[in-house]
């Protein structure tokens, strides 16, 4: 009869049958070293108006990706991400006018009011599913907007806070517009690796496991509504260094960035990217800006136009994504 | 001894349906108890009520003596139930390993590190498991990819890897082959005594080749607890399944019985 290793105490098998195939991770790390080489040499090459838009994309991919977390990974759809991010903004900006500038303070000003704002709206919103949540959470959205509108005396109203003093490090003032977009690298670098560890952790795959059946993992001993929980606040305190960048770019912040339009346009960039794909996320947020950003103006204001021509191509022709490509092809050829 | 479960006046309705009414269950420790009755007898409802899946309207939940009446599904599973269910429902998009893997991670004595990717333990645990269910060297597969009875015997990978006491199978060789369906009953022959299995199942083969006690269900009622030859010599259980007929049609050795796991579920 045959010995049931796996239920005896000590488990003593050897690795005798084949590991689970493992995917060539080496191509994937040659092509972000080479990525992360090209952006921090950007500066070096690039029109300081180029320089600027890459800048924006960073910033903008930072916080798709945070909302690929909660979308992609963990299943959650989340109509007002960019309230934590705005939130993340407005601390930043307001920490920079009235605080001080000096480096990590109004980063991290930014990182703890996404949080914060993400943990005072979280616990109800994880706790509600399907349309309720779509719901609640555009509801959130457009409130932490009403009130960047109204209260005056903090967020400077409909016209936002504007004259916002440049990120200072060691005193000297980030003006010149290549150590803007180093300073934003470094983080976004930084917010990127650690949403990217998360994914990829044991944590990580309870949350996959969350987005593909959630009462199994419930029945598995998970206690989902805590591991979404957890989930939604960190993506939101990830969204608020989004902002805080966002900050030390534009230097201003308004209504607007906390609005239904930019969360729409985050989420357009985590499907654009392959929901689920933090790279993706990150070529799908680089797509928007360019087509939003950079070629709207030639394109005579039609570019949100030409970005939703994108999107239905995009959700028939690819539907998983610009990440689903390389998928296509490692199936052409592996399998 | 303290019987590893308890259910006392376990009672659930469905609109006017009493799905479950006031039923009264014992299972001792190390048993391998078997819960039969003909479709829509309230088998599975019962099992949501044990495991938490579902809120009894009344009645009580023992675990080993303890009340889990009020504790949520996932504080029963951490005490030690875990089921699988009549119709899988398992990860779209993951392998047949790393759904293992989920299992084990959260029933091993370490964190679930929200920085750190799966321990190599991990995997070799999956692993065996999968071997010990059959489904060795399938572990790179993904889950819709399986077919049906390697999803169903997945389950009970899924299941075992959550280091139960009490192991709940709702139906767990329908849909198997032949040969899958002999592996699993000879799986849960070889079972260590620690753990105690209580199974459902229409196969009666099956249940009086494996079970030391039965416990038959008809309409939300327990019609008989008893040992596998009670059972079968029982009139009232044969009436509740077959209406009227001759008892060699349900019990004797080369009988229909077979058919009975290829019946759809009722609704
Ligand atoms: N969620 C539900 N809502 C309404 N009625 C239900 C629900 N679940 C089960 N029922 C009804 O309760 C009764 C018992 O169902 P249950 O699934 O427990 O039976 P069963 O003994 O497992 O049957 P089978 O052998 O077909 O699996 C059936 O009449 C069924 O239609
Ligand atoms: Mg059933």
């Amino acid at each position: 009869m045959r010995t049931l290793s796996a239920l005896t105490a000590a488990p003593t098998r050897s690795g005798g049958s084949a590991p689970t195939a493992r995917r060539p991770r080496r191509w994937g790390a040659l092509t972000g070293a080479l990525v992360v080489v090209v952006l921090a040499t950007a500066p070096l090459f690039l029109a300081p108006f180029a320089t600027t838009t890459l800048t924006r994309i960073l910033v903008f991919a930072l916080f798709a990706v945070s909302l690929d977390l909660l979308v992609g990974v963990t299943g959650l759809p989340s109509l007002g991400h960019a309230g934590y991010f705005g939130a993340g903004a407005y601390a930043a900006g307001w920490v920079s006018l009235n605080v001080t500038a000096e480096m990590p303070v109004p980063l991290l000003a930014g990182a703890a009011v996404g949080a914060l704002a993400a943990a005072l709206t979280g616990w109800i919103t994880v706790r509600s599913r399907g349309v309720f949540f779509l719901m609640l959470t555009l509801a959130i959205g457009e409130t932490l907007q009403q009130v960047a509108e109204t209260w005056q005396s903090v967020t400077g109203g409909a016209n936002g806070l504007t004259g916002i003093p440049s990120t200072r490090i060691a005193g000297q003032p980030l003006t010149n517009a290549g150590f803007v977009h180093w300073y934003v690298l470094v983080f976004f670098l930084a917010g990127f690796g650690l949403v990217w560890m998360v994914a990829r952790s044991r944590f990580g795959a309870a949350l996959r496991g969350i987005r593909d059946n959630e009462p199994r993992m419930r029945a598995l001993g998970y206690p989902t509504a805590l591991y979404k929980y957890a989930t939604f606040v960190l993506a939101g305190g990830v969204a608020g260094i989004a902002g805080a960048l966002l900050v030390a770019q534009q230097r201003l912040v308004t209504p607007a960035d906390l609005g239904f339009t930019t969360a729409a346009f985050a989420l357009l960039a985590v499907i654009i990217g392959g929901a689920g794909s933090l790279w993706g996320a990150c070529v799908g947020a680089a797509l928007v800006i360019v087509i939003r950003d950079a070629l709207g103006p030639s394109l005579g204001g039609h570019g949100t136009l030409v970005l939703g021509i994108v999107f239905v191509v995009v959700v028939y022709g690819l539907p998983r994504g610009v990440a689903g490509l390389r998928r296509l092809r490692r199936n052409g050829t592996d399998r | 001894m303290t019987p590893v479960l308890r259910c006392a006046g376990l009672t659930r309705s469905f609109g006017a349906l009493r799905a479950v009414a006031g039923v009264d269950l014992t299972i001792a420790p190390g048993a391998r108890h078997a819960l039969i009755g003909p479709n829509g007898a309230g088998k599975s409802t019962l099992f949501k009520l044990v495991t938490g899946t579902m809120q009894a309207d009344e009645g009580r939940v023992e675990l080993a003596g303890r009340d889990v009446t009020g504790l949520s599904e996932v504080r029963r599973c951490r005490m030690g139930m875990s089921q699988t269910l009549q119709h899988s429902s398992l990860f779209g998009s993951m392998t047949a390993a790393e759904t293992v893997e989920l299992a084990v991670q959260r029933h091993n004595a370490s964190r679930i590190s929200p920085v750190r990717s799966t321990r190599p333990a991990t995997r070799e645990r999956a692993e065996a498991l999968l071997a010990d269910v059959g489904l060795g060297g399938r572990g790179g597969v993904l889950v819709p990819a399986l077919s049906h009875g390697e999803r169903k015997q997945l389950e009970v990978a899924l299941a075992l890897a959550c280091r139960p006491r009490l192991l709940l199978l709702d139906e767990p060789a329908a849909g198997m082959s032949p040969a899958e369906s002999s592996r699993l009953v000879e799986l849960l022959a070889g079972l260590p005594s620690e753990i105690t299995v209580l199974f459902v199942e229409h196969d009666l083969d099956l249940v009086f080749s494996l079970a030391d006690a039965v416990t038959v269900l008809h309409l939300g009622q327990v019609l008989l607890s008893g040992t596998p030859d009670e059972v079968r010599a029982s009139e009232a259980v044969r009436e509740a399944y077959l209406g009227t007929g001759r008892r060699s049609e349900l019990f004797g050795p080369a009988a229909e019985t077979s058919g009975g796991s290829d019946v759809p579920a009722g609704s």
